[in-house]
């Protein structure tokens, strides 16, 4: 059969028109297993923390302090849930403004090369195992000053600063430059437009990258291990003391092994999931909606 | 910061002495105009009768040449002493040589490409951001050197307001969109009347004096560029540089901003880019003419009062733009 068809032909496939088509469904089905593989891990994993940990909840689960001596038999996660709620506190208040600023640079006042190596930096920041993080801080701070929730902020920190800072990046960087121009021929100065025009316009994105990031902080096993892992498990406050905190009382919990203990720890990890899941999917949520509303 | 117009009168040497020589109809001009230039400027009055008077007295617009002749005389704002613009390597504008009028609506047009936007940012420094942007030539600001390495930009914008191409208000309520500027600028006094004193400047007031406090996204095409002008004029500049005001506008909008453009010249001295030479016909005393020369760089071809450059153009390539039969 001849490449050109007669067009006083049906129009039926012909060809190699049906190999083709082949080919296409099998491409377009294997990205969809691919697709419905990754959302069925995370279902997955949530269905199974549910089912393990559900069980655990409770009031008194959300509060109580594990005993000391045999931890795991009885009580709850509460002094844990504080811990990480002030680590994660502490973190954000160093990494937002160390953030923002670096994005704010990179988009506003950095020449073209000095920023292309910042903004490098700033990736392969992001990417650093967080284990290599928990070390540096421990060989910086802890090792010198001992265990501290400060040395666990700062190792969080560092983890939030790329996922902010990229972030808020992408937020300053929609700001459309019609904005600039208009603030420019008003004879205001560039930081006064940074306050007044380009903050305000990118604080969806900027608040939305600080909420993604602490909730990335909440769930952050490596960088708290080796620099507030406390011998206590009771509440605990001092920030320069060591704090108790979700993911390591996990771990903890894990490594005692005794049914009620291993329990106690899925139930800690579910109840992180659920936070963490709600807070990003709250802070999209949000972002979505409100620059619907200021039509951006 | 002082800005009274005395003082940048003083400053502008090349102006001084030119104003008080009154023209043949000065002491009529000065009796019919008088009480209106005395509110309006500190620097003394002006006997000259504006060609926006004249229109609005129901003569025609072409008026007699002593009147118009009368103009060289006018105190100057703006001289462009072959100006060249360059990006990088590429020649944008070469050898523009003008003076633009103390409160005359300059217009400059010409076809796209030609450099008369690249002109008109030049005044305002609004190029500097650009990569590569350079300045040949001589730009004075009543006598300043505009580039001058102790001129400030800031200062320079603060003094030359620019409205753009497509309206840019800021997502904020229409009154932070005029009194943002102000407050920066040390404006802080009598803020509400500041706002209202430009919303009316700019024909704006009374459509929307019930809701300064609501989004100024949410106002139409037309309005959002008056709240522009509106912005503009809040700071009391001297000069307003308008870059195709209208070219996103509907015909009753532009209307609206071109018979605004009428009533700002009588304060602000303003320099109108437009592609639409009936536009330019309606607004402009004087009309510049910008093309392409030879090596495919921007110039000015020919610069004259507004219905002289339409009527009587001096040079062929004028007329062949003026009557469409360009390229």
């Amino acid at each position: 059969m001849s490449a050109i068809p007669d067009p006083t032909y049906a129009l039926t496939a012909s060809g190699n028109l049906r190999r083709r088509q082949a080919i296409s469904r099998g491409f377009v089905a294997a990205t969809i297993a691919a697709a419905t593989l990754a959302v069925a891990v995370l279902i997955m994993l949530v269905y199974y923390a549910a089912k393990q940990g559900v069980s655990q909840l409770s009031v008194h689960f959300l509060t109580a302090t594990l005993p000391p001596g045999s931890p795991g038999a009885s009580g709850g996660i509460g002094p844990a849930l504080a811990g990480t709620a002030e680590m994660v506190l502490m973190a954000t208040i160093i990494a937002l403004p160390v953030g923002v600023l670096t994005a704010l640079y990179l988009a506003e006042f950095a020449s073209p090369r000095v920023g292309k190596v910042v903004q490098t930096g700033l990736e392969q920041m992001a990417g650093l195992p967080t284990i290599i993080i928990g070390m540096f801080i421990y060989g910086l701070v802890t090792l010198h000053f001992g265990q501290s929730a400060i040395a666990g902020a700062l190792a969080l920190s560092i983890v939030e600063v790329p996922l902010i800072g990229r972030a808020s990046l992408e937020a300053i960087r929609r700001v459309p430059g019609s904005l600039r121009e208009a603030a420019d021929a008003l004879g205001v100065a560039r930081w006064r437009t940074v306050v007044g025009v380009i903050l305000p316009t990118a604080s969806n994105g900027i608040v939305t990258a600080t909420i993604l990031a602490v909730a990335r902080a909440a769930g952050e096993t490596a960088p708290v291990l080796l620099n507030s892992n406390p011998s206590t498990l009771g509440y605990q406050f001092n920030p320069l003391q060591a704090v108790p905190n979700v993911p390591v009382e996990i771990l903890t919990l894990l490594n005692l092994g005794y049914p009620s203990a291993v329990a106690k720890a899925w139930g800690a990890a579910f109840v992180l999931i659920v936070a963490i899941l709600a807070i990003n999917i709250g802070a999209r949520v949000w972002l979505r909606r409100s620059e619907r509303k200021r039509g951006l | 910061m002082s800005l009274s117009d005395s003082s940048l009168v003083g400053a502008g040497s090349v102006a001084a002495g030119t104003e008080a020589a009154p023209g043949s109809e000065g002491a009529a001009g000065a009796a019919a105009a008088g009480g209106q230039a005395a509110a309006e400027q500190t620097a003394g009055v002006r006997p000259r009768v504006r060609l926006s008077e004249r229109i609005a007295a129901g003569q025609p617009a072409t008026a007699p040449s002593v009147n118009r002749t009368a103009a060289v005389e006018r105190q100057v704002v703006f001289q462009s002493r072959n100006v060249s613009v360059d990006y990088g390597e590429k020649r944008a504008i070469d050898s523009v040589t003008m003076d633009i009028n103390r409160n005359y609506a300059t217009a400059l047009i010409g076809p796209s490409g030609c450099g008369k936007t690249t002109f008109l940012r030049c005044l305002n420094r609004m190029n500097d951001s650009i990569p590569g942007f350079s300045l040949g030539g001589e730009l004075l600001y009543h006598g300043h050197d505009l580039y001058d390495a102790r001129a400030n930009r800031v200062e320079v914008r603060r003094r030359i307001g620019m409205v753009f191409q497509k309206p840019n208000p800021f997502p904020k309520s229409i009154y932070d969109n005029i009194a943002w500027a102000a407050r920066n600028l040390g404006m802080r006094d009598g803020m509400d009347e500041r706002v209202e004193r430009a919303l009316r400047g700019a024909a704006l007031w009374d459509e929307v004096k019930d809701r300064l406090k609501s989004s100024a996204m949410g106002l139409s095409g037309g309005q959002q560029q008056r709240l522009c002008i509106a912005r503009s004029i809040a700071i009391e500049p001297d000069v307003l540089l308008l870059d195709e005001p209208a070219s996103a506008l509907d015909p009753i909008a532009t209307a609206l901003i071109e018979d605004l453009i009428h009533e700002l010249k009588a304060r602000y001295t303003i320099v109108i880019v437009t592609h639409n030479m009936q536009q330019a016909m309606r607004v402009a005393d004087k009309t510049a003419f910008f093309s392409l020369d030879e090596s495919r760089i921007g110039t000015l071809i020919e610069y004259d009062d507004t219905d002289k450059l339409f009527s009587r153009p001096a040079d062929s390539r004028t007329r062949d733009y003026i009557t469409g039969q360009f390229g």
